[in-house]
């Protein structure tokens, strides 16, 4: 049905200009205002942003949940194998979900369905997308509870989901991702409900897996501390339009982005104990009423007059390295985030 | 193969004792081996159950072993107990136990046969009516809760009015006009796969927009269904419809089904609008599973535990409602023994032979209980996070 093979001009996943507006009460959220970014096969990518800017929306709509109404995809393209995934009819796409492309969800108290035993979950996806028998299917339950590190998995099998603790849980969850053995995984916030240990543990597991099975993460998160330990490639979430993209390296090193620069700034660390954590100023802003011009003006401490009501373009950087910033862009006195930090500070 | 040692350190947790491993049906006796009230409706509803069924055997057939219908008019208002009189009877006439264990009645009937075959009666409504009214209940709350926020197009409803209208006057003989209604029907439905190749330019707008708006969500109309349906005194509703419908059992349980299932609709929705929006669900879809099989295979068992609990109390209700019809007299024809019917006959003897009333009461009592008692135990059985306390 697919042609499998990416051709070399396409990523695995590559989203173009993706609007997704909601309407309630007359008013038009524009939660996600013309996002674009790609997924390279064997890739971890980041979307990195505040809560309310959009992540989760952009990850529902890849996989076509977005509830209608009261949302809706406006315009757009999300070409996944060579194939638009928005122009697909229900039945389409869910032969792609769980198959094709997986998701892991935020929450895993109440991800997984109270009255089944886990290896009914873990069975479902398999037995929807592929023709296997009920003694083959036992067996590859516990390899991939074994895949994901959940111990005398035999045992595990027969419990229900409250009688895990949340990281086995999120583990099951990932197993449950992982079971079509999808080319694509996203996860949405996997480990915000989990405390540190637990956290680095997950995050272990995702890297090895991926690692394993050679398939793309990609990762959305509020955690920069997180995202540092995952991630090859980083796009920049603000007010639904992407502000900075780039690798690792060049997100963390030579930050072009006043609002990066906010969200480092803001991350704790040993180095600024004693001192008063930054925070960015304000909140971001409702959808339904986002400023003109760059949305992030109200905020920014670099905001010239042109900022009101120009809407920034990408600036390029070189080596694939863009930000949303015309004014960083053309001053050549660019300040890394310590200098602004002490800047706001005295 | 087992990479999970390569890369996870196993030892990061606590080995967790393993919980003993028990099948559905273990874990179901183990749950009313605790909850002793639940095992006992149980017990009793099983016995009953066995009664009703050994009724039917031995109170059916052209000889049958204890013979309900048996009158001997020199044996009437036996009480309970007593020997028959064997120099009054023919020997086919002798009570099989040779004892009266109920009594008789004023035609000289065995109570106690009279009380077996009506077993098998109230068995039968109890479970085929609630098993109606579940069906209905679940089938339209389910689409109220999931569905709701779905509207339905003012055209459909008149598609649908036409439908029910055009048959409805065929059936009242205008022949002429009914047929002419129910053709509007398939001449829309022409209509409108013409108009989905051609082009919808030609029409007016106006009435084409009034006829495709948004008349009422799916949600607003059954419900409203159901606010009409409970408006109706129910009892008095079916009191009409027996009189009206030949005297059958089979009408009896299919009308008290049919009135019976707002209560189902009402918890399966309620329960739907919360379901619906949890994180599990969202997951379920997330795998690429159909709506049909997110509405019954995981959403169902969550929202089915309280409708169970109602559907005994239903069962319950049922079997009074069936015995309150055959009381007043509307209920199952005679010759035919009921529980209610036992009872009715026996208010006119209730100073001369109170067993005629006490023992249908008392065996109403203890079944209605126990079905109670179950329900309960049931809804703690089927919910895994009530089972864990006890």
């Amino acid at each position: 049905m697919i042609d499998r093979r990416p051709t070399n001009d396409w990523p695995l996943l590559c989203v173009e200009n993706l609007k997704v507006y909601f309407q309630s009460n007359g008013e038009r959220a524009r939660a996600v205002d013309g996002i674009s970014f790609e997924v390279r096969e064997k890739e971890t990518v980041c979307i990195v942003g505040e809560s309310g800017c959009g992540k989760t929306v952009s990850a529902l709509s890849i996989l076509g949940l977005i509830p209608t109404p009261p949302g809706e995809i406006v315009d757009g393209q999300i070409i996944f194998s060579g194939q638009n995934l928005i122009k697909l009819d229900e039945k389409e796409m869910q032969k792609i979900r769980g198959n094709h492309i997986s998701m892991i969800f935020q929450e895993p108290l109440t991800s997984l369905n109270p009255v089944f035993t886990i290896e009914d979950q873990l069975g479902e996806a398999v037995k929807t997308h592929k023709s296997i028998n009920a003694e083959e299917l036992n067996r590859y339950c516990i390899q991939l509870l074994n895949d994901v590190g959940i111990p005398s998995p035999e045992q595990r099998l027969n419990d229900y989901p409250h009688q895990l603790s949340g990281g086995q849980r999120q583990r099951v969850m990932i197993a449950m991702a992982l079971s079509c053995d999808p080319d694509l995984m996203i996860a949405d916030e996997p480990t915000t409900a989990l405390d540190v240990t637990v956290q680095a543990q997950i995050l272990k597991l995702l890297r090895s897996i991926q690692q394993k099975r050679s398939m793309s993460i990609l990762y959305i998160s509020h955690d920069l501390g997180v995202v540092s330990a995952i991630a090859h490639r980083i796009y920049v979430m603000y007010a639904g339009i992407i502000v900075e993209q780039g690798n690792t390296d060049q997100i963390f090193r030579s930050t072009r982005h006043p609002y990066t620069q906010g969200l480092l700034a803001s991350l704790p660390s040993l180095s600024k104990r004693g001192k008063r954590l930054y925070s960015i100023p304000g909140s971001v802003p409702n959808p339904a009423y986002k400023p003109a011009g760059c949305p992030f003006h109200p905020r920014c401490s670099h905001a010239i007059l042109s900022c009101q009501d120009e809407f920034p373009e990408m600036c390029d950087y070189g080596e694939g390295h863009q930000a949303r910033c015309p004014v960083l862009f053309k001053s050549k006195g660019y300040k890394g985030p310590n200098e602004m930090l002490k800047n706001t500070m005295s | 193969m087992n990479p999970a040692e390569e890369t996870i350190n196993t030892t990061d947790y606590v080995e967790a004792p393993p919980a003993p491993k028990r099948t559905r049906m273990q874990e179901f006796r183990r749950t009313l081996g605790q909850n002793r009230l639940a095992g006992l409706g149980f017990i009793i509803f099983f016995l009953f159950f066995c009664c009703a069924v050994t009724g039917l055997v031995l109170t059916s057939g052209s000889k049958p072993a204890f013979d309900p219908s048996m009158v001997r008019l020199e044996e009437k208002l036996r009480p309970p107990l007593s020997k028959p009189n064997l120099k009054a009877l023919r020997p086919d006439q002798v009570p099989v136990l040779n004892v009266y264990l109920m009594g008789t009645d004023d035609l000289g009937r065995d109570v106690f046969s009279r009380m077996l075959q009506g077993a098998w009666v109230s068995l039968t409504v109890g479970f085929v009516a609630v098993g109606i009214s579940v069906l209905i209940g679940i089938f339209m709350g389910g689409i109220a809760g999931y569905f709701g926020q779905h509207h339905i197009k003012t055209v459909h409803i008149l598609f649908f009015l036409c439908l029910i209208g055009g048959t409805g006057l065929i059936i009242a003989n205008f022949t002429v006009i009914g047929t002419v209604i129910l053709l509007l029907c398939p001449a829309y439905i022409f209509y409108s796969q013409l108009t989905r190749h051609g082009s919808t330019e030609k029409e007016t707008p106006a009435l084409k927009a009034m006829l495709h708006s948004n008349a009422v969500s799916v949600d607003t109309l059954i419900m409203r269904i159901v606010d009409i349906m409970l408006c109706f005194p129910s009892f008095f509703l079916i009191l009409t419809v027996v009189a009206l419908l030949p005297a059958s059992i089979y009408n009896i349980m299919i009308v008290i089904g049919l009135t019976s299932w707002m209560g189902t609709t009402r918890f399966v929705r309620a329960e739907f609008l919360s379901l619906r929006e949890q994180d599990f669900v969202a997951a379920a879809k997330a795998l690429g599973l159909s709506t049909f099989r997110i509405i019954f295979r995981h959403i169902m068992p969550n929202a089915v535990a309280p409708v169970l609990v109602s559907a005994t109390i239903g069962i319950a209700s049922a079997i009074l409602t069936e015995a309150g019809l055959s009381f007043l007299g509307f209920g199952v024809p005679p010759p035919h023994a009921t529980w209610g019917n036992i009872l009715s006959n026996g208010k006119n003897f209730i100073f001369d032979a109170p067993w005629l009333t006490f023992m249908p009461g008392i065996a109403i009592l203890i079944v209605v209980l126990s079905f109670n008692l179950f329900g309960e135990g049931l809804r703690d059985i089927l919910n895994p996070k009530l089972r864990e306390r006890y």
